[in-house]
């Protein structure tokens, strides 16, 4: 029996028998439903602790299943309930459970740039979430990833929008002094894109690409990694055959507009406005090279972690609980139209919309649809961190041995995330490592260093 | 009949200026589209693919926004969304602050130099090296060290101002004219009276002329700075307009900017011509 199960239904099991979270007949039936409802909230919130609450009192009372089957079919759910009311207060309990404690900081500075990755944490202002979970949140628009670094390391923000590599780029001191940090939620799945210059549009094969100029935003980025992924894949090294550069988002429009790069792999709205202004088209969707990848994430410093624990929760449960009201296909067009005033995101509400929607206009005359083109999942898998780990390694950021494990499991809170998610009536994953493919290529968490020597083209370390 | 000076030339900046806005318009004019599409396919364009419009907005759309934003400047919608009167308030204000720092530092130390000749010569090697880096370069290393970035601006319009008004008071103070020294030496004035009653109003033009320059270069790199740190201010509005890759808007922003540095720069004028003497 999981947490979010009714008690009070002998036909439940009490104790997990299928699959790791006891939710399902089968590990394979479990993984399913993890993938398609994992943002799946529960009716109401109240409901939802009640059942937490009356789930614990149960179990306490009958450590064995067949005991309180026994129980419930012979008085029934109501007549145990009512029982178990007298002498257990489970009104009381289920309020103290749901007060989480008091935020020790109510006011706080969330930084975020203006791309659709930073959908949760800015949506989360204008449509209450952070107010509902009692706080006042200022989102501040942030001129860059290294001042977004800097003003979150100097503590003028007290969480902020991160590129997912970066936490665990700042906790390994590389690019900037060695701080902890943390990442309770990843913000966005999915949502980026190769765009390309008109000119390339007959020129899909990555295998002709020798020679051209690309842009991505940050050395410290899932860009960078997976526009070097999907080059060496075809046989490029980025290193000698392409040139990289590192552009800040609007300024790679520009210069595609006046050929001075041939195309890059940005952060959605940036992709779809290249295409809107009619200077570039989407040659594929990140997603087609790694279905569910991490983009950008939510960070927080170990400090603020130690020092306002409450307020880190409840921003935790306020990010999570935006994230999961995002995944909803529904609700896209409505928060679209929240993000996009020139207060957040500052872009025409069309392309926000075809990028959050997944209807969009593709640069060369067609209409595609893809609902996943981007999506919202929280939980910060370990296994994410550990490749972004192997892909530092391969392009020569880290130099040396790395103890992927510890770090990953360091950066990436998945533990406090899964506890937090559960309380809101989620369903976390039971485990924080799964193993994915990038570009057919399975990749094992368990075994980095064997991925890594996988890889014909790497930088020679 | 012949019209004075001043009027003819005001006849001539009226014609180049409607000559520069009608070569403007025509040269932003939108052309037919080129390509055809699919009427759903367009709907989810700009107008730039499907009209032709041009990328570069015309005189008629900078008028029409600059309308729009003197209509309204100073609404706030909260933390990054204010109207551009509040974002030159905030500009002009750090300015003013890293400016009256640079002048507490530099005219005191200004007036040392050119006083005494050791110290000219101590010091001389670290303001040549120091006086040619760029403001900007100093921006990563003051968000590093102060750990504020409202501050490091102000830090970076501190030390990119003081130098010019520096040298500008040591050189002015070092010219002051020796016989006017020498009568005040002869009349047994003391050094604290000496540099204030015969030095400094001697040395006031050069000073000021300095404060000016000063100026001018205070103005330019807050809104490079600004555009580094983003938050508040001109420098983050045309940031963030860039952002939204929105030309017209940037446009009014480097209007404004101008007219701005235009009035920072004849204030000072004014003032140089208040402490201008005859000889």
């Amino acid at each position: 029996m999981s947490t979010f199960d009714n008690p009070f239904d002998p036909n439940r099991r009490l104790h997990a028998g299928g699959c790791s979270c006891g939710q399902h007949v089968s590990e394979a039936e479990h993984d399913h439903a993890a993938t398609a409802l994992r943002c799946e909230p529960a009716p109401s919130e109240e409901k939802r602790y009640e059942g937490v609450v009356a789930s614990a009192v149960v179990r306490a009372m009958f450590p064995k299943d067949a005991a309180r089957r026994a129980f419930l079919k012979s008085v029934g759910a109501s007549t145990a309930l009512a029982a178990i009311s007298q002498f257990f207060p489970l009104q009381t309990a289920t309020e103290v459970f749901a007060q989480a404690g008091t935020p020790e900081k109510k006011d706080l500075k969330v930084g975020f740039i203006p791309i659709t990755c930073a959908t949760p944490i800015i949506m989360a202002a204008p449509l209450g979430f952070y107010a509902k979970h009692g706080l006042n949140v200022e989102v501040v628009k942030t001129a860059g990833w290294a001042v977004i670094r800097d003003k979150t390391i100097n503590k003028e923000y007290d969480a902020s929008h991160m590129l997912a590599p970066m936490p665990i780029a700042i906790t390994l001191g590389l690019g900037a002094n060695a701080i902890p940090f943390t990442v309770p939620a990843i913000e966005n799945i999915n949502g980026q894109g190769i765009t390309l210059a008109m000119k390339h549009k007959d020129k899909r094969d990555p295998k002709d690409w020798k020679g051209m100029k690309f842009a991505i935003p940050f050395d410290y980025s899932m860009h960078n990694y997976l526009l070097r992924y999907y080059l060496a894949e075809h046989g490029l090294d980025p290193d000698t055959d392409v040139q990289l550069r590192s552009v800040p988002p609007p300024e790679m429009v520009a210069n595609l507009r006046a050929d001075n790069i041939d195309g890059f792999l940005a952060p959605d709205n940036i992709c779809q406005r290249a295409i809107y202004d009619g200077v570039g088209f989407m040659h594929i969707l990140s997603k087609e090279i790694w279905d569910g990848h991490p983009c950008c994430s939510f960070a927080a410093s170990r400090e603020f972690i130690t020092n306002s624990p409450n307020s880190f929760a409840a921003l935790t449960r306020a990010i999570v609980d935006a994230t999961a009201y995002a995944s909803k296909a529904e609700n896209r067009k409505q928060i679209a139209e929240a993000i996009a005033p020139a207060n957040y995101i500052n872009a025409p509400v069309t392309v926000l919309e075809q990028v959050l929607t997944g209807t969009y206009a593709d640069g060369l005359g067609g209409v595609k649809t893809d609902a996943k083109r981007v999506d919202f999942d929280p939980f910060p898998w370990q296994s994410f961190a550990v490749w972004m780990l192997t892909q530092m390694k391969r392009w020569g950021q880290i130099k040396g041995d790395v103890d992927y494990k510890a770090v990953a499991e360091q950066v990436y809170l998945a533990t406090d995330t899964g506890k937090v998610m559960k309380e809101m009536g989620l369903t976390p994953p039971a485990t924080s490592y799964k193993s994915f493919a990038v570009m057919g290529k399975a990749f094992d968490p368990a075994k980095p260093d064997d991925y890594l020597a996988s890889f014909k083209i790497r930088k020679a370390s | 009949m012949t019209f004075s000076l001043r009027f003819r030339a005001a006849v001539v900046s009226i014609v180049l200026f409607a000559a520069f806005l009608g070569i403007w318009h025509l040269a932003t004019r939108s052309t037919a589209a080129t390509t055809t599409m699919t009427p759903e396919y367009a709907k989810l364009m700009g107008l730039t693919a499907t009209q032709g419009k041009s990328a570069m907005p015309g005189p008629l759309d900078v008028g029409a926004k600059l309308w729009e934003h003197l209509k309204q400047p100073f609404y706030d919608k909260g933390p990054n969304d204010k109207g551009l009167g509040i974002q030159l308030g905030y500009s002009i204000a750090r300015v003013g602050l890293g400016y009256l720092l640079a002048v507490l530092v530099a005219i005191p130390l200004g007036f040392l130099i050119g006083m005494s000749p050791l110290i000219s010569k101590a010091l001389d090697p670290f303001i040549q090296v120091l006086k040619p880096i760029s403001p900007l370069a100093w921006m990563p290393l003051a968000l590093y060290t102060i750990k504020d970035s409202s501050i490091s601006a102000i830090f970076v319009i501190f030390i990119c101002s003081v130098w010019p008004m520096l040298l500008n008071t040591a050189f002015g103070v070092a010219a002051v004219r020796t016989e006017w020294i020498n009568v005040a030496r002869t009349l047994e004035v003391g050094t604290v009276r000496r540099a204030f009653t015969v030095i400094l109003p001697a040395a006031a033009p050069t000073i000021l002329t300095g404060m000016r320059i000063s100026i001018g270069i205070a103005w330019l790199v807050i809104v490079a700075a600004e555009m580094l740190v983003g938050g508040t201010g001109i420098g983050y509005f045309v940031w963030n307009e860039w952002n939204n890759l929105s030309i017209t808007n940037v446009i009014i922003a480097i209007l404004l900017i101008g007219v701005v540095g235009m009035l920072l720069d004849q204030i000072l004028a004014r003032f140089t011509r208040m402490v201008t003497f005859p000889e």
